[in-house]
């Protein structure tokens, strides 16, 4: 670990913050512009071309805004919790590979990943259960009762799918045999996708991971009509942008998660047949790891704007009594089928 | 290198913090967190050994341990939550009813 | 002062630091959040003795699960401060203290700071170490020597499950 190490990591960590942070922009225009259309409406069309600029403005627009504490919240706990929410979306991004194939930087090999840690599963599981931090913190500290009901719920709701979660990550972890997300990609080559090995657990693992990034159909915490804002009534202004952020940083983590664990990551099935050179096949493999989070992002804002809300009792049956289930079975099933072929 | 005497050191001085956190507080919940806090000074003696000694059965103690502290939780905050329920209180110098 | 001194010597404050204004802070949320950052010392220092399954499953448990379940209960049963811990001082809390730090200088004579006996063979970390702490290594082991107390380690988890739902269940009329 010396310098050039350490520069060729910053250079890693800067470029995926950056893309993040841009895709993140441009997540929030096509959200607005996919609701338009399924809601028969135009959606925002006025700032730049075909309203394009339209999240820039909004983010100016918020930052201007002044900052409003209420005086009877906890003021450290209540600038801590926007922070956390955001850390947790971005760091779990650095376990993720992006591309197969080394690239030379500096005279080394440069694995397209931040960090190949050999627990990576781990990892990521670890850091979604750090998630509901952030948004229980702002509850508590809003000291508003709305607010309080929206954290207390979300620190339930996360608690019960985060079993169903890991519990379907068992499935592809024997199938792998491997923690590092970088043999689990290696593993689905060709049309070996884990969503085929493993249906039942791809299944659940979406229903979770939806739970998990508070989106809708599961968006409890922060149910409008019912809390007024949930968690986030008491934001305004910069900590208000920040839990934006980290709701659409949190899709973005999500679907590059669910893509690694079972739509292949950046495997492009029979790529290796064309005998292309490096450059050229690192770029498809990029791109078709961003198609493919490109497809669930899409996916989860379709399923937004078209499933009505859980009741609460309702999200807390499906957790417990039907996705925690299906999950066990799934393993247990893998585990015989496994042990039969 | 870092003996191994700072490790037992470090989790002396955290277990006994845990120690007057249980002797002065009187909440049940911060009581029961300072139980948490013990438990881990324990788990640091463990791994610190395991890894000078190279063997791994320090590591699985802390991992038993902590199955331990999990069901202790659970059954811990439920009876914290009944307590709740019936006494409107968690000052443990309130539950005085086995007292004469 | 060798780079592995300093990140133990930083760690170390940090987990004493939080530990001590964990058992200070009247409100228990405040509390939560210091053991909380106790508990991600910790994982820094399981690392630091190559025990990265234990590191993260001390984040995966403590931090994910356990503490936000105590989390859970103080906002739901929304406890007030409790009195500071200076204005209720007594005869009691003195004394506890007085015993605490004995126990203290006991534990630390007994380890002896650079005395000899067989800790003193333990100044570095067995060649094994990086070896006995990975997922794989820890997994074989657990379900060949260590089976029996597995399986064992489920009838407790679910006397807890039964045991809790039991005591927190609202009482039939």
């Amino acid at each position: 670990m010396d310098f050039t190490d350490i520069l060729i990591s910053l250079i890693k960590i800067v470029v995926m913050f950056g893309v993040v942070l841009l895709t993140v922009a441009e997540l929030v225009y096509t959200e607005r512009r996919i609701s338009a259309f399924i809601q028969n409406r135009l959606g925002p069309n006025r700032v730049g071309w075909k309203g394009l600029l339209q999240p820039y403005a909004d983010v100016l627009k918020l930052l201007l805004k002044e900052d409003i504490v209420p005086t009877a919240a906890n003021r450290f706990i209540h600038t801590l919790a926007p922070v956390i929410s955001i850390a947790v979306a971005f760091s779990t991004l650095a376990v993720v590979p992006i591309a197969g194939e080394t690239i030379r930087l500096f005279g080394r090999e440069v694995q397209m990943v931040i960090a190949d840690v050999n627990i990576g599963v781990l990892y990521i599981l670890a850091l979604t259960s750090m998630g509901v931090y952030g948004l229980t913190l702002s509850g508590w500290s809003s000291n508003n009762k709305y607010s309080l009901l929206g954290g207390l719920r979300s620190s339930a709701q996360m608690i019960s799918y985060e079993l169903a979660m890991g519990l379907s990550v068992i499935g592809v972890i024997m199938v792998t045999g491997s923690l590092r997300l970088t043999d689990v990609v290696a593993h689905q080559s060709g049309w070996m996708w884990n969503m085929i090995l493993q249906p039942v657990g791809f299944v659940t693992f979406v229903v979770a991971a939806f739970a998990e990034t508070n989106r809708a159909p599961f968006d409890l915490p922060e149910a409008e009509p019912e809390l007024v804002g949930g968690y986030h009534t008491e934001y305004s202004s910069f900590k208000f942008a920040l839990f934006f952020l980290a709701e659409y940083a949190n899709m973005i983590t999500a679907s590059a998660v669910i893509v690694t664990l079972y739509l292949g990551g950046w495997q492009v099935p029979y790529l290796e047949l064309l005998n292309l050179p490096v450059g050229v096949t690192i770029a498809l493999q990029i791109l078709a790891f961003m198609l493919k989070v490109a497809f669930m992002l899409f996916v989860f804002q379709w399923v937004r704007w078209s499933v009505p809300r859980f009741r609460y009792d309702q999200l807390m049956n499906l957790g417990w009594k039907v996705m925690l289930p299906i999950a066990l079975a799934n393993v247990i099933v893998t585990g015989i089928v496994m042990l039969l072929l | 290198m870092v003996p191994i005497h700072y490790y037992l050191i470090l989790s002396a001085v955290m277990f006994i913090t845990g120690v007057v956190g249980v002797l002065t507080r009187r909440n049940a919940i911060i009581i029961f967190m300072c139980i948490e806090l013990m438990l881990n000074s324990v788990n640091l003696t463990f791994v610190a050994f395991s890894a000078y000694l190279g063997n791994e059965t320090g590591q699985m103690f802390v991992f038993f341990i902590m199955a331990v502290a999990a069901a202790e939780a659970a059954v811990g905050l439920a009876i914290v939550i009944a307590l709740f329920r019936n006494r409107q209180t968690v000052n443990i110098n309130d539950v005085n009813i086995l007292r004469w | 002062m060798s780079s592995e001194l300093i990140v133990f010597l930083i760690l170390a404050a940090v987990g004493v630091l939080s530990g001590i204004l964990m058992i200070t802070r009247p409100n228990p949320v405040n509390s939560a959040l210091f053991l909380i950052l106790n508990f991600m010392a910790l994982a820094g220092l399981y690392i630091t003795l190559h025990a990265q399954f234990v590191a993260i499953i001390q984040i995966l448990v403590y931090a994910g699960a356990i503490m936000v379940l105590v989390l859970f209960v103080i906002m739901l049963l929304n406890l007030e401060d409790e009195e500071p811990l200076r204005e209720q001082m007594s005869k009691r809390h003195y004394g506890s203290l007085l015993v605490a730090l004995l126990a203290l200088v006991l534990i630390v004579q007994v380890i002896g700071w650079n005395s000899g006996g067989t800790l003193e063979t333990m100044r570095e970390q067995s060649p094994h170490a990086l070896r006995i702490g990975t997922v794989e290594h820890i997994g074989s082991v657990l379900f060949t020597e260590h089976v029996y107390p597995f399986e064992l380690t489920s009838i407790l988890l679910l006397a807890a499950i039964v045991g809790a739902i039991v005591m927190a269940k609202k009482r039939f009329p």
